[in-house]
């Protein structure tokens, strides 16, 4: 089989100046499905924004069909014959299958579209290729999976030879994925070449070829999947490159701080996002959430902290029920919340620094009089309070959205911890960030949980999981499939095979999160 | 009431509701084509204005009963579609918030206006020293001997036929043209647009444009048609019924046109009750408050249909 | 890094956010002025004569002066309504409606009853701030229950505003032996008294408002609530998530513009009239958008921003006095500028220099340290 794409020695730096890819090497044959593999942030996602236009290489080449190209703009990439299917449809939920598919590539009949046309040519590509979906339906109307059928015939129309599916597995059913198998298999048979994105290796081992494994930017290496087993996959996945090291003494937990019982939520694709999930977070522990990102952490955390209603269940912080509670009445009561999109919910960017930390603490008396601020104690605590968390700046009444990343999130850190909260919720508290802010705020989560406040910690990054918990569960497709009383001899490797879906502990050992 | 009863059983009343409504219906069709593309137009008024005046001063300008209206018209509507793409290259291109630009430009559509009218005729008020012609009225043979129907559809203004017409024209661009598609591709969800190669930002110029245009014929016939001068503020928030016509019709040409008829409804209502005993300014306020109402419930059931689908 | 007095010590400038704005600000406004000049050029018989006369013609006359102040009263009310609605991004436009219903309500209570000199005005006055505060909460409420566009909702309410007063004042206290349309004339304890004899400014109308400016600079940037307003402005998701009254920031925001409108039209109508003789909406609500975003929707910077726009509008009325150019033009001016005031890209690509200029100094500074 011949080469049809090949990425050399490409490096992308993002303008946050975090390293994205490092020299990354990927070679795919043509009419193979090929298998991308990696945690959260190894790179993947940017390597396939390079190819399909989105992003520019800093360094290296790309190459399809032998030829360099510069992959400039998706219209390029097109016209090179690379199609995408991305993880969020690129679907008008208001149009008909059909005019979705020719959208911007209309056939016409005089100045008209020609409609009989357009539901042909659905027609006729989906009898080729097996995938079949009525060109007259609403795509709003229509079940994901045929919407993400209806993606991969869009592509096919424009002349896709070599197809990226970005972790399409992630929104279908069981039954869905088994079609979606059926429908690449049979499409690689035809000469098309897929490139697979994907964390699930059951899938990986059931329908790829070969295997590309990134880690941290970098390429591992590229091997036939026969030859490897899904043990082998997760390992060489996780392999940790730095070595995190945060000195914590013994957890010494207390009571029950906050008690989720059979939590239950349905996504707005209806799809169970969070199947019976029942965990206690006792005072002076930091319990862990590790996992693939996608598998109901996000929910589990919004519905928590109040930003999500309609789940059934129960969430009590101290017997306090949380669920229909006002996220007001929950912050009073001692939740804070370190949210994993920081620019959405965490700052408000056109505003200073002692603004963003105030936020939390307009009802706190050493502020606020009957009517007016105390503005003296405001402007120095607020100014006492960015050096304590080492936000760099000039003063605190410098704009947040002008700060790095990582100082952002200190500002965010500063507010949530001063609260002196008895639950934080961190949801990511250290994407995307640098080396040094990451371990400021790493340390103090843990100086937080000394002090005897139960901490919630999310995190799709297995180091800071292992590290930073005392003890641990891992969720998976909405339910917690592992739990770990103790991080101490827990290997990321073994992490990974629950994270994985190589194995799953049975519901006795899972209950054990649950104390009261 | 009965005295009401009998003005609206009245078929020239009926008549009336389609005079009254052209230049809403014309206006909020603009509203509509910005609304498809996720534009807001928010300078109607001021569009409307300009177009209004320029209509009067080039038709005066030709001196010509004949074509002198139609050049008026023409001149209207070029001047729509160019403050249309003023306002697409405030918004798209200077990223000014589409609220403020629309009503900085209807602060410059009604200033500019006097100012002009001035400089004109010397009178801050009224152009009715000038004389301008007006688009003329059409009977449609056969039809006008029908009794009813011919008293309610013929010897309408041509610019109430072309609204309608245009309607229809609307139809079909928007639903069976490719440009069309594009268009409503791009207000739906411009991320998917702009994954095929579509031009996000032209199509939304272009949405502009059109806006621009169709608010543009509604200006020329408020004063070369409605009536046959030009007077400062003629158009008296008819840009701002006509965003309420597109909102209420989901920015759809059929729903639009018929909230636009509702409220033409209404603004006819309130012209013909000042021949009854119900004081005139309680008549005047008629269409504003229905306005009102109507936005109120359409928005209520907004959102008790959007909580019914989350369940 | 400077130290902690140093940096001080250069102070609000040497932000480059801050500065930039400075800098865009006195560029639009030249762009305005010369956009005058040429406009004034291609009218004008005597275009020198007529620009001296609109920038520097107030100067001329202490009563010039006053005019120039008596525009500011209303002007300042309405900035500071709209400020406040701006704040929580709520596109609240009443204010127009609500300062003439204002100048209705006042002029009623002003005919209606008797009472002592002083509190007449008084309950005038507050009559007028209670029902605009109940008409600039109904969008606000439509907004927040079913998410109705304040918009449209508040343009509409302008002219039902309009057409409800000219009707109470036509139909119940209209003076049938006066010529035009006009109420009866206001009991003598009514009207505000006058700051000094000769001129209509009024030492009520001065007080109030300064007072609207300072109570509602203290509201907005000096308490939680208006903390929480200010929050939603910026952020609704981020407001929601901190736990912050999102409901007081929608539907307060909108009723506290309506109260300031109110009393503005109430001291409008108290301070320049001795009956109601307003015909058509005032403008000054529309006035007040303009200078809500010359002060950057802070009421501290309102009176600035209220002198600089009546200061140009009496030079344009001067003008158009001696030299006959209309001063509508003016509004237009104003409008250019606005526009080029809330243009996210007019001038980005100075203000990008300015940061990459700023970025590398910064980094040659810490060369120097280490």
């Amino acid at each position: 089989m011949s080469e049809i794409l090949r990425v050399e020695r490409v490096t992308k730096v993002y303008g946050n100046g975090i390293l994205a890819n490092d020299k990354v090497e990927l070679s795919v044959k043509k009419g193979e499905i090929h298998a991308i593999c990696g945690e959260n942030g190894a790179g993947k996602s940017t390597l396939m924004k390079m190819l399909f236009g989105l992003e520019q290489p800093d360094e290296g080449e790309i190459y399809v069909k032998g030829q360099a190209c510069k992959i400039t703009s998706p219209s390029v990439a097109i016209g090179l014959g690379i199609g995408m299917v991305h993880q969020h449809f690129m679907l008008v939920d208001e149009l008909t299958v059909a005019e979705n598919v020719v959208l911007g590539y209309e056939p016409k009949k005089g100045l008209v579209i020609d409609w009989d046309k357009a539901a042909d040519m659905t027609r006729e590509v989906g009898r080729k290729y097996n995938l079949e979906v009525e060109p007259g339906l609403l795509v709003g109307d229509i079940s994901v999976g045929l919407k993400q059928r209806v993606e991969i015939v869009k592509a096919l129309l424009r002349g896709a030879e070599i197809l990226i599916l970005d972790e399409p597995t992630a929104v279908l059913t069981p039954q869905e994925t088994r079609e979606l198998f059926a429908e690449l298999k049979h499409l690689r048979d035809a000469g098309h070449t897929i490139l697979f994105i994907s964390h699930k290796l059951g899938e990986v081992k059931e329908l790829c070829d070969r295997i590309t494994i990134m880690r941290a930017g970098h390429t591992v290496g590229t091997y036939e999947v026969a030859d490897l087993s899904e043990a082998d996959i997760s390992r060489m996945m996780v392999g940790r490159d730095v070595v995190l090291k945060i000195d914590k003494a013994k957890a010494a937990p207390g009571e029950v701080e906050l008690s989720v019982r059979d939590l239950e939520y349905t996504g707005d694709l209806g799809k169970k996002a969070l199947r019976g999930v029942s965990l206690d977070v006792r005072k002076g522990e930091i319990l862990g959430v590790a996992g693939v990102e996608g598998n109901g952490q996000r929910e589990l955390v919004e519905i928590i902290t109040g930003l999500r209603e309609g789940a059934t269940g129960t969430v009590t912080l101290e017997g306090f029920p949380l669920l229909g509670a006002s996220i007001r009445e929950s912050r009073r009561r001692g939740m804070a919340h370190i949210p994993s999109d920081r620019m959405v919910y965490g700052v408000a960017k056109n505003q200073s620094i002692s603004f963003n930390i105030l936020a939390g603490k307009t009802q706190d008396e050493r502020y606020t009089g009957k009517v007016l601020f105390k503005s003296r104690a405001i402007e120095r605590d607020m100014e006492a309070l960015a050096r304590e968390y080492t936000v760099k700046c000039e003063s605190a009444q410098q704009t947040v959205g002008m700060l790095s990343g990582g100082n952002i999130q200190k500002v965010v850190v500063a507010r949530e911890m001063s609260s002196n909260p008895t639950l934080l919720v961190a949801d990511q508290p250290t994407r995307g960030i640098d080396v040094g802010a990451a371990e400021f705020i790493r340390r103090r989560i843990v100086a937080m949980r000394d002090e005897g406040t139960a901490v919630l910690l999310v995190t799709a990054d297995l180091n800071e999981a292992l590290e930073l918990s005392d003890s641990i569960v891992v969720m998976r497709d909405g339910e917690i499939v592992a739990y770990y009383p103790d991080t101490g001899d827990l290997s990321e490797e073994e992490l990974g095979f629950y994270m994985l879906g190589v194995k799953r502990q049975t519901k006795e050992e899972v209950s054990g999160v649950v104390h009261g | 009431m009965e005295e009401l009863f009998s003005v609206i059983g009245n078929a020239a009343f009926a008549a009336s509701i389609l005079r009254v409504t052209t230049p809403i219906l014309l206006a909020a069709l603009g509203a509509a084509v910005a609304s498809q593309a996720g534009c807001l137009n928010m300078g109607l008024e001021g569009i409307m204005l300009f177009s209004a005046l320029t209509g009067v001063f080039v038709s005066s300008l030709t001196g010509s009963a004949v074509w002198g209206s139609w050049a008026g018209l023409a001149a209207g509507v070029l001047i729509g579609g160019a403050l249309g793409a003023l306002l697409g290259y405030l918004v798209l291109t200077l990223k000014t918030d589409a609220t403020l630009a629309g009503v900085a430009l209807n602060t410059i559509g009604s200033n500019g206006t006097v100012f002009l009218l001035y400089v004109w005729t010397g009178s801050s008020g009224i152009s009715s020293s000038h004389k301008s012609f007006v688009l003329p009225d059409l009977e449609i043979p056969l039809l006008k001997d029908i009794p009813v129907l011919g008293t309610i559809f013929s010897g309408q203004n041509v610019v109430t036929y072309l609204a309608f017409a245009l309607v229809l024209a609307l139809i079909f661009f928007l639903y069976k043209t490719p440009l069309g598609l594009r268009i409503r591709a791009v207000g739906l969800n411009p991320d998917a647009a702009d994954s095929v190669g579509i031009n996000v930002v032209r199509m939304r110029y272009l949405a502009y444009i059109l806006s621009g245009v169709l608010a543009g014929i509604g200006g020329a016939y408020m004063s070369m048609g409605y009536v046959s001068w030009f007077a400062r503020d003629m158009t008296s928030g008819r840009g701002f019924i006509a965003l309420a016509a597109s909102a209420m019709g989901r920015s759809t040409p059929v729903g639009t046109t018929v909230a636009s008829l509702l409220f033409g409804f209404t603004m006819a209502l309130s012209n013909s009750m000042q021949t009854l005993s119900i004081p005139y300014e309680l008549v005047e306020a008629v269409p504003y408050a229905c306005t009102i109402v109507a936005l109120s419930v359409y928005a209520y059931h907004q959102v008790r249909k959007s909580k019914k689908a989350r369940k | 890094m400077s130290t902690g007095k140093e940096g001080k010590k250069r102070g609000l400038l040497h932000d480059t956010a801050s500065r930039f704005e400075v800098i865009r600000m006195v560029v639009a406004i030249l762009i305005g002025a010369a956009i005058t000049a040429v406009v004034i050029f291609a009218v004008s018989e005597t275009p020198l004569e007529s620009l001296r006369c609109m920038f520097f013609g107030p100067i001329e006359r202490v009563r010039y002066l006053f005019n120039v102040l008596e525009l500011m009263v209303p002007l300042i009310f309405t900035g500071v309504a709209i400020s406040v609605v701006f704040s929580a991004k709520q596109f609240n436009l009443a204010a127009e409606g609500i300062f003439f219903f204002g100048g209705m309500v006042a002029a009623v209570t002003a005919i209606a009853l008797k009472l002592p000199k002083g509190l007449h005005a008084a309950v005038c006055v507050l009559l007028a701030a209670l029902l605009g505060g109940l008409l600039g909460a109904l969008p606000g409420l439509l907004k927040y229950k079913w998410n109705a566009s304040e918009l449209v909702i508040s343009l509409m309410l302008n002219y039902v505003c309009f057409s409800m007063s000219m009707y109470v004042i036509k139909n119940y206290f209209r003076d049938k032996n006066a010529g035009a349309i006009v109420s009866y004339v206001f009991e003598e304890t009514a009207p505000m008294t006058k700051l000094v004899a000769k001129y209509r400014l009024t030492t009520g109308g001065a007080l109030l408002a300064v007072a609207a400016c300072v109570l509602l600079y203290f509201f907005l940037y000096k308490t939680r609530w208006g903390f929480a307003i200010r929050s939603a402005g910026e952020n609704m998701n981020f407001t929601r998530y901190a736990g912050l009254p999102v409901a007081f920031a929608v539907i307060g925001s909108q009723a506290i513009s309506g109260v300031v409108a109110g009393i503005g039209g109430a001291v409008e109508m108290l301070s320049m009239y001795t009956r109601f003789q307003w015909t058509m909406l005032t403008g000054y609500g529309w006035d007040g958008v303009i200078v809500a975003i010359f002060a950057k929707n802070n009421p501290k910077y309102v009176p600035l921003a209220a002198g600089f726009l009546a200061w140009l509008r009496i030079g344009a009325d001067i003008m158009l006095r001696r030299t006959g150019v209309q001063m509508e033009i003016v509004k237009v001016i104003q409008a250019i500028i606005i526009v080029l005031l809330v243009a996210e890209s007019f001038l980005a690509k100075t203000r990008h220099k300015m940061v990459v200029k700023e970025a590398t100094a910064e980094a040659a500074g810490a060369k120097e340290v280490a």
